[in-house]
This record gives structure tokens, sequence and C-alpha cells, in this order.
């Protein structure tokens, strides 16, 4: 408010107002008097102020501003003046919740600090599994850029209570008008908000709430209904299976919300027993990469390899077309009929019919894998609704629009044109995304650690969401806003509280429940979804007439040049976490890429239309850009020639390309969703152009094969594993042999150091088992989070200096097939191995290789650098070795880097002065270099760069500063910390006490942590298992980090 | 010393009818007189390129090691390979006023002055670059064994490193002692000459009161002779050391035992090869081709022929024994058929054809007594040499052992800046010298005047003395 007050000086002024005049003409009241002093030569000869003297004031005042200005900044620590009574500072506090963001569920761990959250880690004991996302979402938490921070009226300021009061009013004029008003909101799959959400629309009846999941499983959904007549999707144990046929499914990734546990649980080689995974697919995914057989077909081939799969175990007659699988599909229904009702067969292909044949070969098998009774309510999202709605509104049938925490805008092409149309919008979401900025009002909702809920995620299952951290902004969960709406007076915590003990709890302990953050009950609440009715009427016409669905698959099926599959990343997922830098710097898996998506195309499409990825001088991968087609929509990406992409077909991942409210360095990648059409993940009928351009990838590793080196990653089959007669270090599992004495013995018996005395204390170990690991990066973000890793930006990965200390080495099988064609040997590695059927499978490839090389006089490196056209693939995580003869310590010439009691290899940044020999030294190349300062420079604006997002570090672990080296310390804050609680309550540290931030994060168990002089941690065995072995043993660095060899079930047919 | 006179078959290594007095003026003349506009123009490009180099230096250290073109999987490329390059170059100057004192070759007389000043003036350029490669140089005096209250903290006598910086401290110092007492009664003798008293007031410094008695001269054969002793392992140690850098690692293609006498040769065949550049172009701008004749290059020459042979065998026997191994880790070192068929395909070719293939026309006695040829050829040895270190170090850590970490080099503006700059530094430093220090030690040449004066052996010849 502007004030009119004037002051005066004197009553003088006041009356006399000329003197104001003159003040304002005027500065100084008297004259000063310059001339008289600087025009008398005398005068200024005698005064007192020599040249010196003058010389000293500028002398003395130059020194003090400069000494002034060179204080230290001033950083503003906060004690507790009253220190809450059950927290201790510096003592990490746990709390069982459940991440829900509609996408990924989980139940996890949040560990706090003085308050703050600072790492997700998966609630094992209620079978938790937490992949990059969820581990990540904590730094979302503090997303001070893209969080939406208070109630807003278009772009003007609104309390929550005007807010509340204009809502309220028009949804009543709504209701007295009968006018329809949508509640659109992701799968939320909590039975205590659907109950909110009811009592909503029973206060608004004209409120129909609508469940639009940005990535679709609707076909799936809609298949198990016209089966089941249940909306949900089946859920699936893979620990039960013996054969897995998957055509298209992505079953380590996002597929129906991922299944990486049971999958792994049902592949542990020490069991004898492993699952045969066949992975049916165009794209190369996760699950692909992990499978024992891989095959490759575009999707349309997919499609009649189904219903070949399906004509062959059931003996029916659909038509279907010849496909070059043929033989592979029989085979594989020789072995699904014997796995008999161990087998299962899933697909990825959004059809409701394909997904209708697929749940009729389960149910020919009587799979006992799947299970339609307990359901998966993971997605719940109708497209036909989603449409219905979007056409509805377009029509202006929708009147109203309240959407919560989804971004259509951003994922359903036509919305942001037609939610102008609608009278009143509103979005409450956490993100101030593309929706949020379309909406009338934008209300502030909280991130799921700063509230309460609960999540049913497979039906009988309960979990419980509890805040972790009192919100950051002027938020309000959707819940109470709707309760409000609702003219409620009660909040969400004592409805949520009360549901729970009417429904859920059954006598049993609500703090219970909310300390383990789960609980099982044998009765289910029946979830009710949002118009259930309708979505029956319109399918009324589908009946489970397999014929009928197998014919309407074939016609809709249309086979052409190009065929694209959309998938989401693993680092992105549907893409609501796109703002998150420990994410979009998280490479991918399979291509190694990060902060990009991109089309990836066939080894011999890509020659056909000349697309290239070289390598330049700096080491970065380049690409060029592909316009791509369908349906008249065309994007234009950057092309990845992927190995092991079936021919004629593309692959884009969804969940990229966001712009709004990001940040500049987030805004990567293109937006596939236009591409999206009729929510299906399947487009056939794609036309690609190669419109040329030079494109700059972050790729983490450029070299994708092992180049003949292949004792780095050791590979077996299940039957030689199970050979009990076999003796693993004369056969798949060789160490390094050197000859003693004129003796053959192993190289690590022969030392040239004295050994470090490990008889009293804790020696460290890791164990990482090659098999359960699917490659799937959650420990690489676990440890972001854990160790303050910083991230360094797109540019800055590209020229090779990402700062991951774990990392997850991909490698492709090699060949020489194309040079083989090109001089006319046509030999294939499965004609070789059967010529050769005497040869161990690991000896085939590199015999292959010598043979071909032979007969083409080929070029041996071309030959050994370049991955196969359907490559096998490995995965093998890397951080530092904790070598007990570090060649890291010997050439550190002051000492920064020493060897712990513990068995840990330890750095001392303070001491470190940055000659890197210690990087160049690392046959693992584990350690990185702190190129520049990276917290606190505006050059790396990510989240050490502001405050909020500099709350999410761990005050256990020190930010680096610039020069320095750093690498994995095996968690020794953990494992220290660890110690000293076993102290303070008087005990020794229990079996498998002993964590690290990877090992935790690990759902497959492929990490294993532990101390070995402790006989009954698992590593102790895990160390002499047969199929231990320590990576480059040649050198002699006697590791503390031992991998499992990989077993893949190649036998079994 | 020089009591014999020499055969007359001998080619004389002094030209032309030159007395003691001509010596002297012939040597002092550039000192006493004024530079020329080509010595100004040499001057102030070198002068630029050194304020480039500094400027490139500050925004390193400034701004953070990022600014250069490392990555996580190759740790040195430029920095090392320049340093390495730097200390090779000054190898031949020990060797020249060491060894060959010791021998008693009389010829290196023309050119250890100027050999010994290339090799300080080198080894002050290689000194910049282990400072300034570490992350955070401010603290570079730790790896000085200090008394320090840093709680127990000491160096890691373990670390090649470390040894490094004992090596080229004592080499730097060592040399520089050398260096100085040849110069003292030089100095002596510019002083006496001077005639502008700021001028003789600083002669008089730098000759430490040199008065000529019969004890300065007997103590300063002396000394000459005890230094050369001191050096003479020095030429053997430095680059031995430097070598083990590379040697003691764990990386196939630098874990080699070959390293210390193929590194020290290859030092003083790139130093000799520096000094054949530098004379080249000096005894022209000083007038000097009196006593730097087509003799001196031709004996240069053969010593680079000679390292130039040891270099060759040892790139074959890396070659032979790295196929030998079968070892697929091997399969990739700088000197394999991975390196030659592989990105650095290019660096492997420029460092056999300048260093092997080109150094072999010296075999023919008309080319190698050529100025033209000789200094054409000591070019391209020295960027043969320098190829050497960048494959050493940029192919290896280019192929690690996880072909995951395979990875590319491409330098920067400042890593070309800093290396530029270096080069600036040093010739300021050389033209610095040229005008202002005695270029040939002009009391040890008059030593060899009347046993290989070129009019002495006519004057001989016509006498019938042989």
């Amino acid at each position: 408010m502007a004030s009119n007050k004037k002051y005066w000086q004197s009553v003088d002024e006041l009356k006399d107002g000329s003197i104001v005049e003159t003040l304002r003409n005027k500065e100084f009241v008297q004259d000063i008097p310059t001339d008289e002093f600087l025009g008398d030569k005398e005068t200024l000869e005698n005064s007192s102020t020599s040249r010196r003297d003058f010389l000293k004031y500028v002398g003395f005042t130059t020194a003090a501003a400069s000494l002034a200005a060179c204080e230290g900044p001033v950083r503003k620590s906060i004690p507790y003046v009253v220190q809450p009574n059950d927290l201790i500072v510096g003592v990490a506090d746990w709390y069982a919740t459940t991440v829900a963001d509609g996408f990924d569920f989980a139940n996890v761990l949040v560990k706090t600090r003085e308050g703050r959250p600072i790492q997700i880690m998966p609630n094992k004991e209620a079978g938790g599994v937490t992949n990059t996302r969820t581990q990540a979402s904590v730094l979302s938490l503090y997303d001070e850029k893209l969080r939406v921070k208070e109630p807003r009226k278009g772009t003007s300021k609104i309390s929550w209570e005007e807010a509340d009061k204009e809502i309220i009013a028009k949804l009543e004029s709504f209701k007295n008008t009968n006018q329809s008003v949508v509640l659109l909101t992701g799968t939320l799959a909590s039975p205590s908000t659907e109950k909110v959400v009811q009592d909503f629309i029973a206060k608004y009846p004209n409120v129909k709430h609508v469940i639009y999941d940005a990535v679709s499983e609707s076909a799936s959904i809609e298949a198990f209904k016209a089966m089941y007549g249940k909306r949900a999707l089946p859920n699936y144990d893979f620990s039960k299976a013996g054969v897995i046929a998957s055509i298209g499914a992505d079953i380590l990734g996002d597929w129906q919300g991922g299944y990486e546990k049971s999958y792994t649980d049902g592949r542990k080689p020490e069991t004898g027993k492993m699952s045969y995974h066949v992975q049916i697919e165009s794209n190369m995914s996760l699950t692909g990469a992990n499978a024992d057989k891989r095959l490759v077909a575009k999707p349309s081939e997919q499609v009649y390899a189904l219903i070949n799969l399906y004509n062959t175990i059931t003996g029916s007659n659909l038509a279907s077309k010849k496909t070059t699988l043929d033989t592979e599909v029989k085979d594989l229904a020789k072995a699904l009929r014997k796995a008999g009702s161990k087998g299962v067969v899933v697909t990825g292909l959004n059809d409701v019919n394909a997904q209708l044949i697929t749940l009729a070969i389960n149910k020919a098998l009587q799979s006992e894998v799947i299970d339609t009774e307990n359901v998966n309510l993971l997605r719940q999202g109708s497209d036909a609704q989603v449409m219905k709605f979007l056409s509805n509104l377009n029509s202006g049938k929708v009147k109203g629009v309240i959407a919560y925490n989804v971004n259509p805008a951003y994922s359903l092409t036509g919305f942001t044109e037609a939610i102008k149309k609608a009278d009143l919008s509103v979005a409450i979401s956490t993100q101030d995304d593309a929706t949020a900025n379309t909406t009338q009002y934008t209300l502030p909702a909280p991130h799921s650690l700063e509230s309460w809920g609960d999540v049913m995620a497979v039906s009988g299952t309960y979990s419980l969401v509890q805040p972790t951290i009192a919100p950051l902004f002027n938020s309000r969960q959707i819940q109470d806003v709707l309760l409000k709406w609702s003219g409620s007076t009660k909040n969400y915590y004592d409805t949520l509280k009360e549901f729970w003990s009417t429904n859920v709890l059954n006598g049993a302990s609500w703090n219970k429940a909310l300390h383990d953050g789960f609980f099982k009950s044998n009765s289910s609440v029946e979830i009710v979804e949002g118009g259930e009715e309708e979505t029956t009427e319109e399918n009324e016409e589908l009946v489970v007439d397999i014929n009928k669905a197998g014919s309407a698959l074939l016609a809709t099926t249309k086979a052409s040049d190009f065929e694209l599959t959309l998938y989401t990343s693993t680092a992105l997922g549907d893409g609501k976490q796109a703002n998150n830098p420990w994410l979009q710097e998280f490479p991918d898996p399979i291509t190694r890429a990060s902060w990009d998506n991109y089309l990836t195309v066939s080894m011999a499409d890509a020659k056909k239309l000349g697309f290239e990825n070289p390598i330049k001088d700096n080491g970065a991968i380049n690409g060029n850009y592909a316009k791509v087609t369908v349906n008249g929509t065309s994007v234009t990406v950057p092309v990845i020639i992927q190995p092991g992409q079936a021919i004629g077909s593309l692959g884009l991942a969804l969940g990229y390309g966001r712009t709004q409210g990001l940040k500049e360095e987030m805004k990567v990648g293109v937006n596939a969703f236009p591409l999206y059409a009729n929510r299906n993940n399947v487009q056939y009928n794609v036309s690609i152009e190669n419109v040329g351009g030079t494109h700059k990838f972050a790729c983490v590793q450029v070299q994708n094969t092992l180049a003949g080196r292949h004792d780095i990653l050791r590979e077996a089959s299940l039957k030689e594993v199970n050979d009990k007669s076999l003796d693993p270090k004369h056969t798949w599992n060789k160490p390094f042999m050197v000859s003693y004495d004129h003796q053959e013995v192993e190289g690590s018996t022969i030392d040239l150091w004295a050994d470090h005395n490990r008889e009293i204390g804790h020696h460290f170990n890791l164990s990482i088992d090659l098999t359960s690991c699917t490659g799937c990066g959650a420990c690489v973000v676990a440890c972001h989070a854990e160790n303050n890793v910083p991230v360094v930006g797109k540019h800055e990965v590209r020229v090779g200096r990402d700062m991951h200390w774990l990392r997850i080495d991909r490698y492709y099988s090699s060949t020489i097939e194309d040079k083989q064609y090109d001089e006319g040997v046509a030999m294939t590695m499965e004609e070789f191995k059967a010529q050769n059927p005497n040869l161990a499978n690991q000896e085939v490839e590199r015999r292959y290789t010598e043979k071909v090389l032979e007969l083409s006089k080929g070029d041996l490196f071309d030959a050994l650098e370049n991955p196969a056209e359907n490559p096998e693939v490995t995965f093998q995580p890397m951080m530092c070795q904790h070598c007990n003869h570090a060649p890291c310590e010997t050439v550190c010439p002051v000492a920064a880097t020493t060897h712990g009691r513990q068995g840990q290899n330890q750095m001392t940044y303070n001491r470190c002065v940055g000659t890197r020999y210690c990087a160049n030294n690392c046959p693992y190349r584990v350690r990185r270099f702190n190129w520049f300062n990276y917290s606190e420079n505006s050059e790396f604006d990510f989240n050490m760069n502001n405050d909020y997002g500099k709350m999410v570090l761990n005050p256990d672990v020190v930010v680096r500063g610039r020069g320095v080296m750093e690498k994995c310390s095996m968690c020794i804050q953990m494992t220290q910390a660890t110690i000293l609680k076993a102290k303070k309550e008087g005990r020794a540290v229990n079996k498998d006490e002993f964590q690290t931030a990877c090992s935790q994060s690990c759902s497959t168990g492929a990490i294993v942590f532990g101390d070995v002089n402790n006989a009954e941690d698992t590593v102790t065995q895990l160390k002499e298992d047969r199929r231990a072995f320590h990576v480059l043993d040649y050198i002699g660095t006697k590791p503390n980090v031992v991998y499992q060899v990989k077993v893949r079930n190649t036998n079994e047919a | 010393m020089s009591s014999h006179y020499e055969s007359s078959y001998r080619e004389p290594l002094i030209l032309g009818d030159k007395s003691y007095h001509d010596i002297t003026e012939d040597i002092a003349r550039p000192i006493e007189g004024k530079a020329n506009k080509n010595w100004y123009i040499a001057f102030y490009i070198a002068l630029a390129a050194m304020l480039w180099g500094f400027g490139c230096i500050f925004y390193t250290v400034g701004t953070g090691i990022g600014v250069w073109g490392l990555n996580k999987n190759i740790g040195w490329a430029w920095d090392i390979t320049n340093f390495v390059w730097w200390v090779g170059i000054g190898h031949a100057g020990t060797l020249i006023s060491a060894v060959l004192l010791l021998f008693r070759q009389k010829w290196r007389m023309a050119i250890n002055r100027s050999a010994e000043a290339m090799t300080i003036f080198a080894v002050f350029q290689a000194g910049l670059f282990p400072i300034i490669h570490m992350g955070r140089p401010w603290n570079a005096y730790w790896v000085l064994p200090i008394p320090n209250q840093f709680g127990p903290l000491w160096v890691n006598f373990n670390s090649p490193l470390l040894w490094d910086v004992f090596a080229i401290s004592t080499y730097l110092s060592v040399s520089l002692v050398f260096w100085w007492t040849g110069l003292l009664p030089d100095f002596a003798t510019i002083r006496d000459r001077a005639v502008k008293p700021f001028q003789k007031k600083i002669y008089a410094l730098l000759s430490f009161g040199w008065s000529g008695r019969a004890k300065d001269w007997q103590r300063f054969e002396e000394v000459s002779l005890v230094l050369a002793g001191l050096a003479t392992p020095l030429v053997l140690s430095v680059h031995t050391i430097v070598s083990f850098d590379f040697a003691t690692s764990v990386n196939p293609g630098w874990h080699s035992t070959i390293f210390p006498p193929y590194f020290v040769a290859g030092a003083i065949f790139s130093g000799f090869a520096m000094v054949q550049t530098l004379l080249g172009v000096m005894r022209k701008v000083t007038n000097m081709e009196a006593y730097i004749t087509r003799l001196h290059v031709e004996y240069m020459n053969i010593v680079i022929i000679l390292t130039g042979g040891i270099v060759a065998v040892a790139y074959a026997t890396e070659f032979f024994i790295a196929w030998y191994t079968g070892s697929p880790y091997e399969n990739y070192t700088y000197l394999s058929f991975g390196a030659e068929a592989g990105a650095y395909g290019w660096a492997f070719w420029s460092l056999m054809i300048f260093n092997i293939i080109i150094p072999q026309i010296l075999w023919i006695k008309k080319l190698r007594r050529s100025f033209i040829v000789s200094f054409l050829v000591s070019i391209a040895i020295n960027i043969g040499m320098w190829f050497e270190r960048f494959d050493i170090i940029a192919i290896v850590l280019s192929k690690g052992q996880l072909p995951s970490t395979w990875s590319r080099f491409e330098p920067t503006f400042v890593d070309v800046g800093i290396f530029i700059g270096t080069i600036g530094f040093f010739f300021v430093l050389f033209l610095l010298y040229a005008r202002t220090f005695p270029v040939i030690p002009t009391a040890e040449i008059k030593t060899i005047l009347k046993s290989s004066g070129e009019n002495f052996k006519k004057l001989r010849e016509e006498n019938n003395e042989h």
C-alpha cells in the first residue's frame, strides 16, 4: 500500500514551500566551497593533506575494501533449539511407506536424517521392489523448479480457502444443472481414496471418475474381464515357471508393473533349476537381454507367432501366416506343453485379441504361474473411457475437469485444445507441468513422501503411505481436497484410519501395520472402478470366442515395411520424473545412452537407410535424424543402431521431450506420445526417412563387445553348472593359471606382496551374481543418493566424464557375420554349433570366430569389436573392486588412497592432489575425477546447486570438491553405523546385517554384501562358491568384490 | 689438456684462420653487439606463445582440469606426453657435457654449452606439467617429504611419481651447477671486456669473482670432472625413472621391462635431434659456422642413428611380444595390430614414419653431412618422439582392460595452448640466453685450437709435422 504521508524536517519547511523546491534541486543545503578550495593555488598548497597522505588514504581504503571482500561466504546452519525427543542428530530414522505415482508402485523404506528423507530402499519384508525411478523419487520431492508451490488461479496466486469457495460454487452449479464433471486420475490403486472418491461422487452425482494411464494396459484388462469377469490384470508368479514364453512383454521392465523379483527367484542356478525363458520381441528390451533364447520378430510377426503358438499348443487351426520363426515357435510350443502347468505365455501386444489368445494358451496349459484370483491392480486405466472423455470434452458434454497428477496435456493428443472448452478445469498436481498450466486452477498436491494413503497393488495385500517430511510447499492431498469439497469436516488421515479399522485391519494393530508399511489380509475390498457399467456395455459383443479373436487379430495386424514399438525406458518410464537429474543421467541399460530418447533401428535397416553412429575423436557417439511418420503424424528423432532389433521394426521410448516447467538441461529427447495412436504401443504402416543432421549422444560405453576377453565375464550353461562331475576350475570357470616350479598353479597363489592381516575385525566382501542381475540399474541410483554422487549433465557424460561410482557394463556377443557374407562364407554360428556338437558352449564363439576368420581372412579386430545382429547380452555391475593388492594404492605419490583394515580401498579426498595416476592404473577404471566443481556451480545447475536439492544430500558423506579423485567406498559410512549400532546394543553384528546401498537396493538379491570373517554371513559361502570368480584375476589384484558366473538355461528345450 | 696434436687426416673442429683473440671476439660478438630484426621477431613470437600458454594455465588452474580433453578413462594425455617429451629433450645436454667429457670427445666443446642450456630450459618446461596436471596444484608441495603438521602424513615412497619428483629436481640442480661452473671463466671474459659499468657489474656477479689464477683453473678442472662423474648416472636414471611411471603400472602396453633402456635411448635420440634443430639455426644467426661444422653435425647424426636404432629394436620387440603372448589384453597396446588398425592408426603411423623411417636416410654419408637435411630430419624426430609418448599414453589408456572403458581423447584449445606456451617459454629462454651468454665455451674451445684448428693443421701440413 503506497502511503501519501509527507514528512517535514521542520516547521519552517511546512510553512515555506520554497525550501522544499530548493532542496529538491540541490543536494547540499549549503554551498560546498570547491571553487574556493581548488581554485586558489595557495590554499591548495597549504592544505595539510599532502600527496603522500592522499596515497596513504587511497592505499588504506583499497586494502580495507579488498580485505572486507575476502570474507568467506556465510553458511547458515541452524541447530535445534529444542531437540525433538524421538530424534537423535546423526542417527537416521527409517519409515516404511509406499511410493505410488500412478506408474510406479513400491513398498519402500525411507531413510530420513534430521527430518529430511534422503534415501529410498525396497521394503523387502513387504516384497518391495524398487526400480530406478522409485529410488530417484526422493529427489523429485525436492524439485523446487517443477513442483507446484502455491494454489493458483490462472497465473495469479489464490488462497486455498478462496479456491475451495470458488470451485465448490462451480461444482454446485454443475450439479444443479446436471452438467458432467470428470475426475481424471491415474491408477490410484488406493482403497481408501476410492472410498473418498465415491463419497465425492455421492455428493456430486454428476462427477465421473476416469482413470487415465499415460501408458496403457487397457487391452490386457479388457481381455481379462472378458475371460474372468473382473477389470484387472492377472498376477504372475514367475518363480513357479518352468518355461516362460514372452512375446514382446517386457516383464523385467515396466510391463504391468514389472516382475523382476519373481522372475529371478525362479532362476537361481544353485537350486539346480532355472526357468527356460524365450523372448520373441522387436526392440532389444531388458527382458530380451536376460532371456535364454531371444528371437527377433517385428510386431506383425509376433502376432503370427502368437497365433501359431496357440495353434500348436491347443491343436487348433486359427488362421495365421508363416513366419521365419516357425520352427522355433514349434520348439517353444513343445517345451511349453512339456512344462504343462509350469509353462506360461505373456505378451506385451496391447491388443485385446492378442491378450485373449495368450490367456487362452495359459488356460490350456493350466498354468499355475498366472494368478487370476489375487489380481494385479497396478493398471486400471480404460482407453475407451479416456477416448470417450476426450470426445465429450471436445463436444462440450463434459463441463468440468478435475485432473489429479496426470499430464494429458503432454501425453494425450488433443487434450490441450479440448480442455480450453471446459467451464471449470482444475489441476491438483505435484508438478507444475503442461496440464497444470492449461487449467484454470492449479492446486499443489504433496509428493507421496509428504502424504498419507494406502495402496492395494495385488488384491489382498495392503500397503500404507505415510509422510516422512512435513509438506515443503503449501500443498493439500487430493483426498483432503475432495473431502473438503464434499462438505466433510473430517480430514483424510482420520478417514484413512477409520477405513482401515473397519475394512482392512480386522482388529489388528494400526501402529503395527504402519510400522511394517503393509498388511496382508485374507479378505479383499473390491475396488470399484469408475464407470464400470459403461465399459461393459460397450464391450458387450466381446465374447470369449478365440476363433473370432484370432481372425480379428489377424485383420487388425497390418504387416508393413516398418513397424514401430513404443516402449518406456528404464530411466524415465512414462516421463513423470523427467525433471529428475539422477534419472536423466542414468544410462539406459541396453544402449547405455543417457539424457535422450532415440529411434532404435536394426543394423540391416540402418545400412539400407544410411544411418550411422560414428564414434567421434572425443570418444562420443553421434547419430543422424530420422523422420518417422505414423498416421500422418511425424516426429524427427535421432537414431541409434541397435543390435538385436528386428529388421523392419523400430523402437522409440515414451516419456521424453517434456518441456513445460523443466530445467533447460532436462528438456531433452522427443515426445513420442503423438505417435501413440489409439493408445497402442504397436504402430503399423510407419514410414521412415533419413533426414541427416548430426545428433550428439551421451553414451557412457562405446565399445559394445568383450573383444575376445571372455574371462572378464564368464558364462556357463545350466547343464554345465548342474553337472557336479565337472570341476569348474578346469571347465566353465577357469581361473588364471601360471607355471610355478614347473607346475601349473592358480595365479592367485603366486604373490609378490605380503598379505594384509585379516585375522581380527571385519573383512568386507561383495558378491555379484551375474545370473540374478537383470541390469535394471536401481543400484546405480541408490549409489547416487547414498554417496552424493554429482550429476554432470549431458555434455560431460558425452565426453566421458560421468561420475557414477557404480556402473553396469553391458556387453553384446560379437560376430563377423557381415564380413562373412561379404566374403561369401555363409555359415552362421548355429550352423557351426551343429557341425561341432562336442564343443563346450563357451568355446563355440571363439572357435567359430577363428573358423570364420580362417575362411574369410577377415579382420580380427572388426570381428571381435562388432556386435552380432542378434547378440546375447550380458550385464556386469562394476564398481571399485577393493583390491587387496590395489594398483591404485602403490602409485599415489601422497598416499591419498590406502588400504583399510576391513578390506576397503579407501580414498582420502582431503589428501588427494589429483594426479589421476590411480585412475590410469585401475584396471577396472572405476575411479572418477572431479573435473570441475560440481556443487554450488551454476554451470552444473542440478540438485547440488539449490537449497532444496541439497536437502537430499547424505550428511554422512562429504561432497567432494574440484580436483580430487573419488570412487566407491563400499559404503563405509553404512558399515561403520552398523558396527556402532551393534556396539551400543552390546552385541555382535548379526548375520547379514552389513549392507551397502547397492546390496540394499537390489531387489533380485544379485548383490550380496557381508563380512567374510563371519562364517555365517551369506557372502562367506558365496566367496567360495563354484561360480565365484574375480574379474581380471590375471593381474593379481585380489579383489574383495567377487562375481558369480552368469548361467543361462540354454540346454533345456 | 690437449698435449698432443691431432692427425691431419682428421677433419678440423675449428674452421678458418682463427686466433685465440678471434675466438673471443666471435663468441662475445652476439653479447656485446645489438640484436638484429630477426631476433626481435623470433623473440616476440615466442613471447606471445608463452603468454598465451600462461593464460591457458591460469584458466586451467582457475576452472578445473575439465577444460582439457581428458575423461574418466583417459586421465593423462597431452600433459604427461609433453612432460616426457620435454624431459627427453633435456637428455642430450647431460650426455654431451658429462659422458662425452669423460670420454674426452673434443667435438662436444662446440655444442655443450647450448646443449646444457637446452637441457635446463627443457626441464623447466617439463617440470611445469607434473604441477599443472594436478587437480589441486596449490597442494603440489605435498609430494615433497617435508615435515608437516597434517598428522602422520608422509609421501608414498612406492609411487613412481614421487621418484619423478626426486629425479627431476636432482637432474635440474646438477645440470644447473654443471652448466654454471663451465660458464664461470667465460663470464669472466665478458666481464673483463665489458665497457658499460652495469654490464660489468652483472657479469662480475655471474662469474663469482673468477680471477683466472692457476688455482682457479685447477679447481675448475677438478669440479668439472667430479660433476661429470655425478651427472653421468643421471643420464640413465632420469628417464629410467620417468619410464617407471609406465613400467610399474598394470596396464598392458605400459607394464614392460624393456621401458627403462628404451626410454633412455629414446630420450638421447630426441635430445640430439633438438640440439640439431637449435644449432642448425644458431650457427647461422650468431655466425658460429667456424665452430659448429659439418663434422659436428655428422657426429650428432651418428648418435641419432645409434639411439634411433635402439628405439627401433625396442618397438619391434614390443610389437612382437604383444603379439606373441596371445593375450587378448595385448591386442591393442600402442605397438600392436589393434593400434595400427584402430582409431589411432594415424598416430601409430606418425610414430613409425617420423621415428623409424625418416632417420634411416642418415645412413647416407652425404645426407648426414648436409645441414639442411639434418635440420629437417631433426624436426621429424622431434615430432616422432612426441608421438611416441602420445601413443604410449593415449592409445594404451584409450583401450583399457575392460572393453566397456574404451574411449578416445581429443585435445581442447587449452591442451594445445599450454603445449604451444611451453614451446614459447622455451624459446624465450633460449633466445635470451643466446644474447647474454657465451654460447660456446670460449675458454675450453681455445684448448683445441692448436690441435684441431684448420689453420694450425694446415700449418703443420705445410711443415710436415704429423
